[in-house]
């Protein structure tokens, strides 16, 4: 062969070549074993075990939320990374350039329609997701701390969503982040009334921490830029990895270890049993827990392609369900920002809408008091309940079950009762107008509704003896109580935050 | 022997310390940062010119400033529009006092709270005389309720 041949032969290869150098194997994996290198030789794939255990991959345990959550992240990254394109974080440019994405640039107002869905369904995800984990006992022991990630990811997920809301520089914006950045100031309400402000002024640090200024203008809105576009993303990227990693690390997906796994098959073909290969002795000598060590295969199938078809399945579900409501819902757009008069009612996004409705009784209590405490809470739960049953099965069995229905039952008719109350016969300054402003920080319909919670978690506790059953009651009275609170936030509060029943027309003003 | 591993030692925490204090001194300086020495802003000192043009029992809404300038028999005042609660800007009933639209705090003709979660009273600013002769508010600078400027 001369070097001319050679070389053109060699030319001819090429394309075999390149893709067999890429893929390694360069096909479809056949067997199991090609099917675990095809996970494991991969920088993306590897990430996830080469087995998964079928139990994890039932629908009706997960509802893929945590598959949801990450490619509504994925969507949201792809469309922010657009929209950056046309934004501009100026307070003479932002509105005229997030108007010129609506109406000028070419698919401009579907992308930004797409971005604020996905960011929705990402809040709405994360809620569900918290609730799932909570509901089936997983944050039980070995995974206590991946639930602590999960709540900073809560947190950062509500802060990118917080900091996305003003950027579009109209009325909304303008004054839910006023509202917001009051909050921030809130603490203040307390040290006013205990007389300290001028040595010890926390509200006033965290308020112009936020704003960079004292008043929501330009420092604000470049900072809001920054935290929305870079900090934040690159921290929920970052606290994403180590949430997958500890996923993993801590064995996969929690299930119910007493039952029988269930036999490996996929439809109706049984799946060959996998031999123990080197990956399998790598992985075996390291200390910790994977899926499959001390445990027999039979219950897991190849990650490659079972695991591979969830995750395309969630990602298709998020793009189409953002796609069909981005079709026919725009995301709003308001006036221009206007310092001088306030959107009325000034509204934030849906779910800050309990918190708003809290906010309305006491700006400490319900913006930083009661949402500290549910998060300090949260936190504790997985130190607090420590009984290792019930993990894998949600509500941890029948008990549990009717602990749930009759926690949800109180939860919503204290909640109900107490907004009828409040709606009704107002609050204790309409009854004694001279209160001092200390005896309603403490004594307000937020404060009520938490101690009522909390004593009728008590009582389970008392009843049940069991610290399982009382966290299912704490957590599921707040989840009724954060769901009756945001639907009063959003739609019976009207102009002057006046209760008006829906369907009503508001007053013109 | 003794003596060169003690040395090492030395030498180990001191490098370890000097890492320390390397690192906590540049973390303050990037948590320095974000607070700058001077808040920016606006100038919240407003000139409304010639106090004359006030009529008597007049009550002006000057929106730049956000506030009310009221003028009575006994001289001027100002009361801030923004609600001491979470920032909105009340509107003014007359006869009735303020209410603010985001979460119906209410408050009296001088400001005080009458309902509501507003923690306190709407401040009365100060108001002077500028040297050109017009009348000048200070929307910074709050002054006890019941203080009224004559001219």
């Amino acid at each position: 062969m001369t070097p001319i041949q050679e070389f053109l032969e060699n030319l001819k290869h090429t394309p075999r070549h390149l893709r067999e150098s890429a893929m390694r194997t360069g096909r479809v994996p056949q067997t199991d074993r090609e099917r675990s290198q095809s996970t494991f030789h991969n920088l993306f794939l590897h990430l996830q075990s080469v087995r998964t255990d079928r139990r994890s991959l039932r629908f009706a345990y997960t509802f893929g939320l945590g598959l949801i959550l990450t490619a509504s992240f994925v969507v949201l990254t792809i469309t922010g990374i657009l929209l950056m394109v046309y934004y501009k974080p100026g307070v003479e440019l932002a509105y005229n350039s997030v108007k010129d994405i609506h109406f000028v640039v070419p698919a401009g107002r579907f992308i930004r329609n797409i971005h604020r869905w996905s960011a929705h369904l990402m809040v709405l995800a994360v809620f569900l997701h918290m609730a799932r984990v909570f509901y089936t006992g997983s944050y039980k022991r070995p995974r206590e701390f991946n639930w602590l990630i999960g709540l900073v990811l809560l947190v950062l997920t509500l802060g990118l969503s917080f900091t996305g809301y003003l950027l579009p520089w109209d009325q909304l914006a303008y004054w839910a982040v006023t509202i917001g950045a009051n909050i921030a100031n809130s603490p203040r309400e307390v040290t006013d009334a205990i007389g300290i402000t001028a040595w010890f002024d926390p509200g006033r640090f965290q308020k112009q921490l936020l704003l960079g200024a004292n008043y929501v203008g330009q420092e604000s809105l470049i900072r809001f830029y920054v935290l929305h576009v870079a900090l934040l993303p690159l921290a929920i990227t970052a606290v994403m990895g180590l949430h997958f990693w500890r996923v993993r690390k801590d064995g996969g997906l929690s299930r119910d270890e007493s039952s029988p796994a269930p036999p490996a098959r996929i439809g109706s073909r049984d799946v060959e049993v996998f031999a123990p290969t080197k990956t399998y002795g790598l992985m075996a000598v390291v200390r910790g827990r994977t899926p499959v060590v001390g445990k027999a295969p039979e219950g897991s199938v190849s990650s490659w392609p079972n695991l591979l078809w969830a995750e395309i399945a969630a990602l298709m579900f998020t793009v189409a369900v953002t796609l069909a409501l981005s079709y026919f819902w725009d995301a709003p757009l308001k006036e221009m920002a206007n310092p001088a008069i306030p959107e009325n009612p000034a509204k934030a996004p849906w779910y800050f809408l309990g918190l708003q409705e809290l906010v309305s009784y006491s700006a400490f209590m319900g913006g930083v008091g009661i949402p500290s405490v549910v998060l300090l809470g949260l936190g504790l739960i997985p130190y607090l309940d420590r009984d290792p049953r019930g993990v894998g099965i949600w509500f941890g069995g029948p008990a549990g079950r009717r602990t749930f229905w009759q926690s949800a039952v109180y939860g919503l008719v204290s909640v109900l009762a107490l907004l009828a109350l409040t709606v009704n016969l107002g609050w204790l300054r309409t009854w004694f107008p001279t209160i001092p402003q200390i005896a309603i920080i403490i004594l307000n319909p937020a404060t009520v509704i938490v101690a009522l919670y909390a004593a009728w978690s008590l009582w389970v506790l008392k009843r049940t003896s069991s610290i399982r059953m009382s966290a299912i009651a704490l957590f599921t009275c707040f989840l009724a109580g954060f769901i009756v609170l945001t639907a009063m936030g959003s739609i019976f509060r009207g102009p002057n935050w006046h209760f008006y029943w829906w369907p009503s027309q508001w007053p013109v003003h | 022997m003794h003596d060169s591993s003690k040395r090492r030692d030395f030498l180990g925490l001191t490098a370890l310390w000097s890492t320390v204090i390397a690192m906590g001194t540049a973390l303050a300086g990037v948590m320095r940062l974000p607070k700058p020495a001077v808040q920016p802003g606006p100038l919240r000192v407003f000139k409304l010119g010639d106090p004359g043009q006030f009529a008597v029992g007049s009550v002006t809404r000057i929106e730049a400033g956000n506030f009310f300038l009221f003028r009575e028999e006994q001289g001027f005042h100002a009361v801030s529009s923004v609600c001491t609660h979470l920032g909105c800007i009340v509107a003014h009933n007359e006869g009735e006092g303020f209410a603010c639209p985001c979460h119906g705090s209410r408050f009296s003709t001088d400001g005080s709270v009458v309902g509501g979660p507003a923690p306190a009273a709407l401040p009365w600013l100060e108001i002077a005389l500028s040297p050109d002769g017009q009348l000048q508010v200070n929307a910074e600078s709050p002054v006890p309720k019941g203080t009224r400027f004559r001219v």
